[in-house]
């Protein structure tokens, strides 16, 4: 056995699956069950108890899941994953692990809408603080530090405009304040960044996006770096202290360096019960065979297609980092080298009208709230994704009224700038 | 042997080759790390004996306790020690005087001490720190991926389902070896502070 460490499109293809053991069936069956059949009470005992590797039911883990699971693990480069229902799902997992109620954690202020909405009114409720710092000044993450503080959570590449965060700068003012960095990684895929490289200690994801890929299915992860230690001052009982729900089991001594994950699937997925279903768990299996091959096509045309508006006389700008003249361009360069993604935004000169008037006259481009399909899209998020922050809210999220957000699919780019050109050009 | 990051293909030599482990800091109760990794290990065929002088007179899993490892009176191919990295040492030392020698010292996850390994490695003992002999067989085997565990092996053969009792087989093709590096990184990092 050589111990070599086989190429991103390897794993794409085959971490976490193998032939079927009943039936050698070579894709990963779908397990449409409920539940499993135990072979004895002793075995049940000890798979309830977390003694035995196997499955009990399928809100807190299926086979097909697991497949997916161990997938994203491998290419995130984690210790392991739990798959969820949804990326909003995969948020609140991860959370509910680390706070309690009147706990703090700390969010970049450029994200998915949908968090911005998630973590400023349903989280309120839990009694979990958000407190918002600005991905482009590191030190505003400094200075919202405080005892409180639980995690630190920002987007790779940033949605809807496509900026890319500095992940090292801001991973070293969590190691310094003692708190995990969670990284959504829905926009950069593990394709083009892997955030545990640059410090992350959680990666989520919308598996909704990219990584599913062809906008057929809803689905969340949680990766585990295996990198934080969750045993110091009793600040994360959940991982450290004898757990009451598994008659005093302490996860992190009994788990390690995958506990986190670990914590996710018995105290989160199990009690809050957003389950994946297996159908979709294998409707984004495999759309990650070919994540490497859509990625990279995907970031080609959108860097074609950003020229092409750059050049344009009814766009006033165009934020996409791979444009050399772009902000972000230099932590494209450092973090994401492959290309800066697939999402971004340009503003039109003639401004919210004429961004209504844009997506009326596309063709090729669905009007539509996703990101991350086989097709292009087009939005215009200051009166959809976005439309529940106030105006400033709106530009200091990169979702101002003039600005429309485009996902460039895998179609020819020839025929995207043909579409788009004729729908500025009128 | 650089303790920070194992290949694969020591520790999968390892369980492929002990047959009878010595469990030192044995745990009657039943959610206790050691005794899962004990029940586990029983499971998938290797001869268990618990080791702990606080329970002689009881039995683990229908094996009787032994007070300490020169009371078991047979040779042993591997110690497994469930103690704290503090309490390492004299297990060591114990287990040195043994005629024969263990082929195998194995510390627990979380425990590690480079004194003691360094004392058996020289007298020819293989010695792995802070893992679980669980949790690796269950990676090697990919039994572990059940949990969702990114077991960093692959394999394109048709593997039977595991059955009560059954030996796995461990021969998958490693990816990388040893843990991620993050992980591995990490746990550097923290053995360098303490
Ligand atoms: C960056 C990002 N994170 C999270 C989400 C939420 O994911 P889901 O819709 O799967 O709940 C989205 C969805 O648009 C997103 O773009």
């Amino acid at each position: 056995m050589s111990d070599r460490l086989p190429g991103f499109s390897t794993l794409a293809v085959h971490a976490g699956a193998q032939p079927d053991p009943t039936t050698g069936a070579r894709a990963t069956p779908i397990y449409q069950t409920t539940s499993f059949v135990f072979n004895d009470a002793d075995h049940a005992a000890s798979l309830f108890g977390l003694q035995a590797f196997g499955n009990i039911y399928t809100r807190i883990g299926n086979p097909t899941n697991a497949v997916l699971e161990e997938r994203v693990a491998a290419l995130e480069g984690g210790t392991a994953a739990l798959a969820v229902a949804s990326g909003h799902a995969a948020q609140v997992v991860v959370l509910q692990q680390l706070m309690q109620p009147g706990d703090e954690f700390i969010a970049a202020r450029k994200l998915y809408g949908g968090s911005i909405n998630q973590f400023t009114h349903a989280f309120k409720s839990f009694g979990w603080n958000v407190v918002w710092a600005d991905p482009d000044d590191v030190a505003s993450f400094e200075r919202a530090v405080t005892p409180r503080t639980k995690a630190i959570f920002i987007e790779s590449i940033a949605n809807p405009a496509g900026s890319i965060t500095d992940i090292e700068a801001i991973s070293t003012v969590a190691r310094k304040a003692g708190v995990p960095l969670i990284v959504d990684n829905t926009l950069a895929s593990p394709y083009l960044i892997r955030p545990i490289d640059h410090g992350a200690d959680i990666v989520v994801h919308s598996l909704t996006k990219f990584l599913g890929g062809h906008g057929n299915s809803l689905g969340g992860i949680i990766v585990d770096a295996g990198t934080f230690d969750w045993s110091t001052g009793g600040k994360y009982p959940m991982l450290s202290e004898p757990r009451p729900e598994y008659h005093g089991i302490r996860l992190q001594e009994t788990f390690g360096n995958f506990a986190f994950a670990i914590a996710c699937r018995v105290l989160g997925l199990r009690d809050l019960g957003p389950a994946l279903s297996p159908f979709n768990a294998f409707m984004i299996l495999t759309g990650i065979e070919t994540l490497p091959l859509r990625m990279q096509k995907q970031c080609d045309n959108a860097k074609a297609i950003a020229e092409f508006l750059a050049g344009h006389p009814a766009v006033a700008s165009v934020s996409y980092a791979g444009l050399a003249s772009d902000k972000y361009n230099q932590l494209a360069r450092k973090y994401a080298p492959k290309g800066a993604g697939a999402v971004f935004t340009f503003s039109l000169k003639g401004g919210y009208d004429a961004g209504v008037n844009l997506v009326s006259k596309l063709q090729l481009f669905s009007h539509l709230a996703n990101v991350g399909d086989t097709r292009s899209l087009v939005i215009h998020p200051a009166s959809t994704t976005h439309s529940q922050l106030d105006d400033a809210a709106k530009v200091k999220s990169g979702a101002g009224p003039d600005v429309v957000r485009l996902s460039i699919g895998i179609e020819d780019k020839e025929d995207l700038i043909a579409d788009l050109e004729q729908a500025l050009g009128a | 042997m650089n303790h920070d990051a194992y290949p694969d293909n020591y520790i999968r030599g390892i369980l492929n080759s002990v047959k009878s482990i010595a469990m030192v800091g044995a745990s009657p109760v039943n959610v206790r790390p050691s005794y899962f990794a004990f029940k586990y290990l029983a499971q998938r065929g290797y001869d268990m004996i618990p080791v702990n002088p606080g329970h002689v007179g009881k039995e683990l899993l229908g094996k009787p306790f032994i007070a300490s490892l020169s009371d078991i009176g047979r040779p042993i191919d591997m110690i497994d020690i469930f103690r704290n990295s503090s309490h390492i040492m004299p297990v060591v030392e114990e287990a040195l005087t043994l005629d024969p020698l263990p082929k195998v010292i194995w510390m627990q996850l979380g425990a590690r001490d480079d004194l003691a390994a360094a004392k058996a490695e020289s007298v020819g003992i293989k010695v792995v720190m802070n893992r679980c002999p669980k949790i690796e067989y269950g990676r090697l085997s990919s039994e572990i991926s059940w949990m969702g565990v990114n077991s960093r092996t692959l394999s394109s053969k048709r593997a039977p389902a595991p059955t009560q009792g059954m030996r796995l087989s461990l021969n998958r093709m490693s990816v990388g070896g040893g843990d991620t590096a993050a992980s591995d990184r990490a746990a550097k990092n923290k053995t360098e502070q303490s």
